[in-house]
């Protein structure tokens, strides 16, 4: 498809990108661009960033040789980025804190973000804590149900959960309804925005802040092997643990990095929520990118066990890696996934977040076709701990949390 | 019928400008409605072509989306509806809805399309500025204009939106999501006259507005009010049966604001 995206667009990855949202909040992203282009080369900002990461999120995360797992799979070498083991059990924390010193360096005395898994909206409750600000949260009432334990713990940490209800009660809807939060109280509030979407700036922002992920895992890898990874791979939902994951490596062409999408009960039914499998070119939440929608561009509900990869969209940099070829992306069903979920238990001992048991799962499919010198790495991106009660249910037990 | 440009909706006097979700409760009656609402002497009106995640958009007009989709509305079945409505209706008509709608149907053909049913122009409110080229080449290429809209935080991009700026600007009373409120407290006056110190386009102020007297006043600082949510409620309230109950209400609504 030929694209005429305006010249004056900014944010562009590829024909991706770009910022769809309503005039109000234009300001706003504007100030919000400004400060970060000033603070990233901060060295104040920096050194704060750091020391937060270091002392008060437990980086750098192990990168962990996964010997039970490779003798058992008996192909390529498996290393698991451990961000499982960061202060508030995922990835998340990595992009929260960066936003959260961002917006208080702003002047900014309100943070407010959308959860799907509950894993973000946990991560910026945890961070407006620690820096003393307001914080209103906003999950779908589906979400709510399924993880009912995120929604006590971010009351714990003080912040307000504010219920969903419109469209799917999920994922999509609370993006929706914070944009729309955020078009009411803009002066003392700051959008933390959870995944490497939505309207510039924010893809580069999550990025960036993510982008620890590859810096740290190409440093260890160094230290462990003295080179590279072959494969790098990652769960995406709006792709934020796996643009951490690949960002370092985008220029090492040697390094395949691999996606893997939540294809819920498989890409031939309309239970999924594989983007790049089953979508399409669209404009939604800010960006241009691909997304699940009907023929008139009506965006189709979604499905996955996972409420974190529960998404009709992909962030508008994984959209350009896909065009370009440079990342590859493989859709992993609900079963394929559970699968994996008690693999990991099982094997090493690791409890991962169901969806970061998607990037688990095809590990198991693809490591015993490569030969044993090359080397994989799985980015785990948060425990599992919130799943044990549904993946219990999911396998006919009757228990609650 | 003959049809009128946007900017002689605002000639005569100040314009009343009501707006409407497609096939809420179905397009029959939508159609019944803007008939009506000429009768009852809107100027100009706009039609919503519904979309599954109106990000603009408050509860009443959200609810009014959701019934239109549920109902099994398409894109082609309101430009079917447009084309018929167009023999009975000559006041300009456009087209409100989001980016994905019009992006993920085909630009040139959405334009083709809409531009054969006999509408005027487009409002899209997550096209702002810096995409609106993208939107507004292949709408003028078919002799439709896009309208720009303007917020309470847009300060200094009020000029530079206007500048450009095609058929009226439709200025936003307040922070947050469409919907009635009991006051607007935006200094709109000085956002029309930022306006009109670059370009001499009729500016309509909308969100929020929901009584005669409020129009009056809106209209007293601009060109015209536009009126939404307080319209769709009608039709969630009554379905069907909504169209004497809005040509009432648009009634006292153009009146305060042809008086204006």
């Amino acid at each position: 498809m030929s694209e005429n995206n305006s010249s004056t667009s900014k944010g562009r990855f590829g024909i991706h990108g770009g910022q769809y949202i309503p005039e109000t909040l234009m300001n706003a992203v504007i100030e919000l661009e400004d400060a970060y282009n000033h603070y990233k080369d901060d060295p104040e900002f920096n050194r704060e960033l750091t020391d937060l990461y270091n002392n008060y999120a437990n980086r750098p995360s192990l990168l962990y040789y996964a010997e039970n797992m490779t003798k058992d799979l008996g192909g390529a070498k498996i290393y698991l980025k451990r961000e499982d083991l960061n202060h508030t059990g995922a990835h998340k924390i990595n992009n929260c804190l960066g936003q959260g010193l961002l917006a208080k360096k702003m002047g900014k005395t309100r943070l407010i973000a959308e959860t799907g898994a509950g894993q973000h909206g946990v991560a910026t409750a945890t961070v407006a804590a620690l820096l003393g600000m307001e914080c209103d949260v906003y999950m779908g009432v589906k979400d709510m149900e399924r993880q009912a334990l995120n929604v006590y713990r971010m009351r714990l940490l003080g912040a307000q959960v504010h219920g969903v209800e419109s469209g799917t009660g999920t994922l999509k809807d609370a993006v929706s309804e914070t944009m729309r939060e955020w078009t009411r109280r803009i002066n003392d509030t700051h959008y933390c925005l959870g995944s490497c979407m939505g309207p510039h700036p924010f893809p580069t922002i999550v990025r960036d802040f993510q982008a620890v992920i590859s810096r740290e895992i190409k440093q260890q890898m160094l230290e462990k092997e003295g080179r590279l990874p072959d494969v790098v791979m990652a769960c995406v939902g709006g792709g934020s643990n796996a643009i951490g994951s690949f960002y370092h490596f985008i220029d090492d062409k040697s390094v395949r990095l691999i996606g893997c999408e939540a294809a819920g009960r498989g890409t031939d039914t309309f239970e999924t929520a594989a983007t790049i499998a089953t979508g399409r070119l669209g404009i939604f939440h800010g960006m241009k990118s691909y997304f699940c929608q009907d023929e008139y561009g009506q965006i189709a509900p979604v499905y996955s066990i996972s409420a974190g990869l529960d998404y009709p969209g992909i962030g508008p940099e994984h959209a350009m890696l896909h065009d370009s070829g440079r990342a590859e992306y493989v859709a992993i069903t609900d079963d394929e996934a559970v699968d994996a979920f008690e693999y990991l238990s099982k094997t090493e001992g690791i409890i991962p977040a169901i969806e970061s048991a998607h990037a688990v799962a095809y590990a198991k499919k693809l490591a015993p076709t490569l030969p044993k010198d090359q080397i994989i790495v799985i980015t785990v991106s948060g425990r599992g701990d919130k799943d044990v009660a549904a993946i219990a249910r999911y396998r006919g037990e009757d228990l609650h949390d | 019928m003959a049809e009128i440009a946007i900017k002689d909706a605002f000639a005569q006097h100040k314009a009343f400008i009501p707006f409407i979700t497609c096939g809420d409760p179905d397009l029959e009656t939508t159609e019944k409605i803007v008939v009506k609402m000429e009768q009852a002497g809107a100027d100009l009106v706009e039609l919503g072509i519904p979309f599954s995640d109106p990000t603009a958009e408050g509860p009443v007009i959200q609810g009014a989306n959701l019934r239109a989709l549920t109902g099994g509305v398409t894109t082609d079945k309101i430009f079917d509806m447009v084309k018929n409505l167009r023999t009975k209706v000559s006041i300009p008509m456009v087209f409100m809805t989001y980016a994905n709608v019009v992006y993920s149907y085909g630009m040139e053909k959405f334009m083709t399309n809409a531009k054969a049913c006999g509408v005027q122009g487009l409002i899209l409110p997550d096209v702002p500025y810096e995409e609106k080229e993208e939107f507004a080449v292949p709408a003028k290429a078919h002799g439709l204009e896009l309208v720009s809209l303007i917020a309470p935080t847009s300060h200094d991009r009020i000029r530079t939106i206007a500048k450009s700026a095609e058929g009226f600007v439709y200025c936003v009373s307040s922070l947050g999501v469409t919907g009635m409120r009991s006051e607007i407290t935006t200094d709109v006056k000085a956002m029309v006259d930022l306006v009109k110190s670059e370009n001499n386009i009729p500016c309509a102020i909308g969100f929020g507005i929901s009584t005669p007297e409020q129009a009056a006043d809106m209209a007293g600082k601009s060109d015209g009010a536009i009126v939404g949510s307080a319209i769709v409620k009608l039709c969630e309230k009554y379905g069907k049966n909504s169209v004497g109950y809005i040509y009432e209400f648009v009634k006292s609504m153009a009146d305060a604001v042809h008086a204006a």
